[in-house]
């Protein structure tokens, strides 16, 4: 199709889709720039431009709470990937390969956490958690709110962005080189050891970034399920802008958005489909 | 997380070529209809026990962790609040669900609705120029322009709102900019206004994706021969473009208009006392007024709005993918 398309449109049509793309970029890229920009203002007023100076991300880092917030983002992100990786490629699997009981279930189930909005999400896991505590609590340990249950929710919604992420490489897989391995009589664990799983590695990459990028983001499931003693970074940023904003935020901020960036410059490497493959 | 996670139309392929790739959405299965021997019934037993046994840990856990947690919120949505603001669950009612028509609740509602109405007309009308852009573009220009458009996609949500924020504070560089050009200070942060500019922000490339998506996969054979047999290029796109790329456009409304409608960053960062939605709504319920069976029954209706908008999103791509076959 390539130039198709604009040939049939008039030269004004086409003049405008250019305005209207060039419009679109700056709406998704201004906000950004200057919020980067003003994070290395020296001014305590964010509003006065003083100079340029690293002087808030001095800050930033130096606040023990930002700090603390950090280490339980990185913990609740590191072993929700983990678990959801491992969990989610194998339901992406039994999903395009196998049938079974429950699969349509499974399938249909698979997708709900991707399109609930977050508060409901949050909600019910809140719900959720104080239910189980109160049974918990009848035979013994007390458990409260906090980084675990942050994590086991990440868990949950982690599962079925993995689970798509992978389906979709397994989607696009030549199944002739599974048959091909088998009928040089490699055991099925063979099979998938040597073939298949070299051939979805980019896939799963993929959705573990993608977990990782989404754990580190999330605010609204994170302030439901953390307690008093563990907040995320995001929650920390979310629950400070609305007494206002600071300079301290806005270095915070860039910090945060230059991780989500490298992630996703990262996942969109992975997942660039490479020539080799058919 | 912000939502910005419905990538999945664009995940998807197309039905995959090859000798048993039939123009349906069925999945592809390694069973058809023949005749079994004893042996191939055995080893498709075998086979249906190890997919069981790979599915079955993440199957559980989102049964523990997703769909008990589901069912629990509707439970409470039929129990009864206490004085002192805990939840008894006996007394099964239908309270909170009557409190959904009155005045205050209704109309939280109806501005919710109506606000994620506009965001998805806004979205739709900036977003379908773009994507047809994109999709006009030649490959490798549009390989990276799509980078381009993903890059914020999956950039923090809370980072991206707090820097629409930032940006219209009310001294802040907009409208510094605006007093510095004589224009007077502007003020539009804490205005429905401005929460739908930060939806519109936060959720425009859950609609260019689909879109792009469809006008990708068009065949623009068809727009040619509209061409070819006089219609105009206005006639050709409404008629003709428009039509072929319906389930993009339904499915960038399903995933604008689900998350706008429940939102709960953007309007708590954005809005003000005016702009009060059933997200916030349901949160305050959670939180300060304690009142968990009202809560729930709002989150219900929000699922249910979900559900029939997923529904509605299944059933028009199911019916494109049989114009699609039809039309190759």
């Amino acid at each position: 199709m390539s130039t198709l398309g604009t040939a049939g449109t008039k030269r004004s049509a086409r003049h405008l889709l250019k305005a209207n793309a060039w419009f679109v970029f700056a709406f998704l890229y201004v906000p950004i720039v200057v919020l980067v920009v003003f994070s290395f203002n020296d001014s305590e007023r964010v509003n006065v431009w003083q100079g340029l100076s690293a002087r808030w991300y001095g800050e930033a880092l130096g606040n023990t709470q930002v700090i603390g917030a950090l280490r339980v983002s990185l913990i609740v992100a590191i072993s929700s990937t983990i678990v959801s990786t491992v969990l989610g490629t194998a339901v992406a699997l039994a999903l395009d390969r196998y049938r079974f009981k429950g699969r349509r279930a499974l399938d249909g189930t698979v997708y709900l956490p991707i399109v609930i909005p977050d508060i409901t999400m949050a909600v019910m896991l809140l719900v959720f958690f104080a239910e189980a505590f109160k049974l918990i609590d009848i035979i013994g340990p007390r458990f409260t709110l906090g980084v675990t249950t942050i994590a086991l929710s990440h868990i949950a919604f982690n599962i079925s962005f993995v689970a798509v992420v992978v389906r979709a490489r397994l989607d696009q897989f030549d199944r002739t080189l599974e048959e091909a391995a088998r009928d040089l009589y490699a055991t099925p664990w063979r099979t998938f050891r040597r073939v298949t799983l070299p051939l979805i590695a980019p896939g799963i990459a993929a959705g573990a970034l993608l977990a990782l990028t989404l754990s580190l983001d999330d605010v609204v499931i994170s302030a439901f399920t953390a307690g008093p003693g563990a907040t995320t970074l995001p929650v920390y940023v979310f629950s400070t802008i609305r007494q206002g904003v600071t300079p301290e935020l806005n270095a915070i901020s860039t910090l945060m958005l230059a991780a989500s960036i490298t992630l996703v410059v990262a996942s969109l490497a992975l997942q660039r489909p490479r020539s080799t493959t058919p | 997380m912000p939502s910005l996670r419905r990538a999945k139309p664009a995940a998807t392929q197309p039905t995959p070529t090859g000798p048993d790739a039939p123009a349906s959405s069925t999945p592809t299965g390694p069973d058809a209809p023949v005749p079994l021997t004893p042996a191939e019934v055995a080893a498709q037993r075998r086979r249906r026990r190890t997919g069981t046994l790979i599915a079955t840990p993440g199957a559980l856990y989102l049964l523990i962790f997703f769909v008990v947690p589901l069912g629990l919120i509707t439970v409470y949505s039929f129990a009864t609040r206490t004085a002192t603001g805990r939840t008894s669950l006996s007394g099964w009612n239908l309270d909170s669900y009557e409190r959904i028509a009155d005045d205050v609740i209704g109309g939280i509602i109806a501005r919710s609705a109506w606000l994620a109405f506009l965001t998805t007309v806004l979205c739709l009308v900036v977003a379908y120029p773009f994507a047809y852009y994109l999709a006009t573009r030649p490959p490798r220009l549009r390989a990276r322009l799509l980078v381009l458009v993903m890059i914020p996609f999956w950039t923090n949500g809370l980072v991206r709102i707090f820097a629409i924020r930032f940006l219209l504070g009310s001294n802040g560089p907009a409208s510094a900019l605006s007093e510095a050009m004589g224009l007077g200070t502007f003020r539009i942060l804490f205005t429905p206004t401005a929460v739908v500019l930060g939806m519109v922000y936060g959720f425009l490339t859950f609609m260019v994706l689909p879109l792009y998506v469809a006008l990708e996969r068009m065949d623009w054979r068809l727009v040619e021969a509209a061409r070819d047999l006089y219609a105009s290029g206005a006639k050709a796109f409404w008629r003709v473009t428009v039509p072929l790329t319906r389930s993009g456009i339904v499915a960038g409304c399903v995933l604008v208009f689900v998350p706008s409608f429940g939102s709960y960053v953007v309007p708590e960062i954005l809005g003000g006392a005016k702009t009060l939605l059933i997200g916030s709504y349901v949160a305050r319920q959670f939180q300060a007024a304690r009142n968990w069976p009202l809560g729930a029954a709002l989150s219900v209706l929000i699922i249910v709005a979900m559900l029939v908008a997923v529904a509605i999103n299944q059933r028009n791509s199911a019916n494109a993918e049989r114009t699609q076959g039809v039309a190759r």
